[in-house]
């Protein structure tokens, strides 16, 4: 059963200065949702609580499979994940950076090691997975990030601003890299980005942040 | 004049006879910097690990604290622990003082604000970003804490380093609480002071000579680890 995300009354404010106000929204089909929205509006924010990274000050979010409610806890987080927009590698190599998540969840070594092969083969970096993670190229450590997320094959991946600081060429490998996992349906994907072309090329359903609330475009 | 390249003429032939007074004199000092310094990972370590990542009330007083402790004159620790394990002190029944065991626990008073501090300010100095990343990626908290304690390794390093090369020099609290006593207490610091005192230059300097050499390696070690700590560049 694919998990659904519903947030409803969704209210954060840091230092008195409200952020989301009230910010309610379905996550139930499946896809590429995008969102866009100004600097500093809130859409950074939004998905480290979607991600249960960080709690709403009031409001809901819950999580679905089906009609079932699933509580949110260590499990129900290990199903979902969030590609930080500075991604936040750790020092040590490619490979056990991409290892990350599977190991943690006490993954068998065999398992990991296939499951980590194949996202970085298919992010491109596999000749790389014995550097330091901390020497790659910006472009480079969006596709690691992404191969981290992906390697534990998460049924709801957040990415935010995946491309805002790469070049053409890692836009378009990033893109494609969304664009095939799209296609083999693995995950519902929630997308920020600045980039209106890029939400046009990702996108199937696109909502704008606007004053604290997700509007539908 | 004379009498100084007399000293050091007498000093390399001690050394490289592997005399064995010298010998044991800088086993002892090794032994005892070493057991304070394991004594202090062993607390030390759980306790800046516990402080940095964990919000408890009265942390900054603690950290402020230790930061102060961390100059602390060795002859003050030295006078504390002998009033402790002096015979009228409060466990003066152990018998412990002048003893290798008194001179372990004055190492270890002078070493642990040090290390405590050092590695307090490593863990602290990551990135927060690593702690979102590893809850993104699923860790549980105590998951995260590691990763965090991990990325600060370098750092710990030094700062355990740092810890040892302060200890190893210093000369004020063994001397009061182990009484320099031959073949069973003296170490490089007390031996180089009380020779000296007395004259006997060649030990004096043949030590002097060692412990120099000690503390280039400690420093070449600190240096290769902050340098490793901090080659990835792209950050
Ligand atoms: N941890 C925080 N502490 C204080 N203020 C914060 C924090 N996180 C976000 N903010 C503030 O909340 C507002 C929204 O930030 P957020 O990062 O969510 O915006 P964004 O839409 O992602 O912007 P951008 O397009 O620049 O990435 C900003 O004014 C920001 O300064
Ligand atoms: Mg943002």
């Amino acid at each position: 059963m694919s998990l659904r995300l519903n947030i409803s009354g969704v209210r954060k404010s840091y230092n008195g200065k409200p952020v989301l106000n009230a910010c309610s929204f379905s996550f139930d089909r499946n896809g590429v949702y995008v969102l866009t929205g100004s600097n500093g509006s809130g859409k950074s924010t939004l998905l480290r609580i979607c991600a249960l990274i960080e709690s709403p000050d009031n409001g809901e979010v819950i999580y679905f499979s089906g009609n079932n409610i699933i509580s949110k806890d260590i499990l129900l987080r290990r199903r979902i994940t969030l590609v930080l927009p500075g991604i936040g590698l750790f020092n040590t190599t490619v490979f056990n950076n991409a290892a990350y998540g599977l190991k943690i969840r006490g993954g068998k070594n065999k398992e990991t090691e296939r499951k980590v092969n194949n996202a970085l083969k298919f992010v491109g970096l596999i000749h790389k997975k014995n550097h330091n993670a901390l020497t790659l190229s910006s472009g480079e450590i969006q596709r690691l990030g992404i191969a981290r997320a992906m390697a534990i094959e998460p049924e709801m991946l957040f990415l935010d601003e995946p491309t805002a600081s790469i070049d053409n060429e890692n836009t378009e490998i990033v893109e494609n890299i969304i664009l095939n996992m799209k296609k083999e349906g693995r995950s519902k994907t929630i997308i920020a980005t600045h980039d209106m072309l890029q939400a046009g090329r990702l996108g199937d359903c696109m909502l704008l942040m606007d004053e604290g609330k997700i509007i539908k475009v | 004049m004379e009498s100084i390249i007399e000293g050091f003429k007498k000093a390399f032939s001690l050394i490289f006879g592997l005399d064995a007074e010298l010998l044991g004199i800088i086993f002892l000092s090794l032994r005892v910097s070493g057991t304070a310094l394991l004594i202090v990972s062993i607390i030390g370590l759980p306790l800046s690990a516990l402080i940095s990542l964990k919000k408890f009330p009265a942390r900054g007083l603690f950290i402020s604290i230790m930061n102060t402790l961390m100059g602390l004159p060795p002859v003050v620790v030295g006078l504390f622990v002998y009033m402790m394990l002096s015979r009228s002190g409060p466990i003066g029944f152990m018998g412990l003082l002048y003893t290798p065991s008194a001179m372990i626990i004055a190492q270890t008073i002078l070493a642990f604000p040090i290390a405590v501090s050092l590695c307090h300010s490593a863990i602290i100095s990551v990135n927060p970003i690593i702690k979102q990343a590893s809850m993104t990626l699923g860790a549980t908290s105590l998951q995260t804490s590691v990763t965090i304690i991990k990325e600060a390794r370098y750092g710990i390093m030094s700062g355990m380093i740092a810890a040892f090369g302060r200890v190893m020099a210093e000369v004020g609290a063994i001397l009061i609480v182990g009484g320099n006593i031959a073949g069973y207490t003296r170490v490089m610091t007390t031996t180089i002071a009380l020779e000296t005192d007395k004259g006997n230059f060649e030990l004096a300097i043949a030590l002097g000579i060692i412990l120099l050499t000690i503390s280039l390696a400690i420093n070449l070690l600190l240096h290769f680890v902050q340098r490793k700590g901090a080659l990835p560049v792209n950050r």
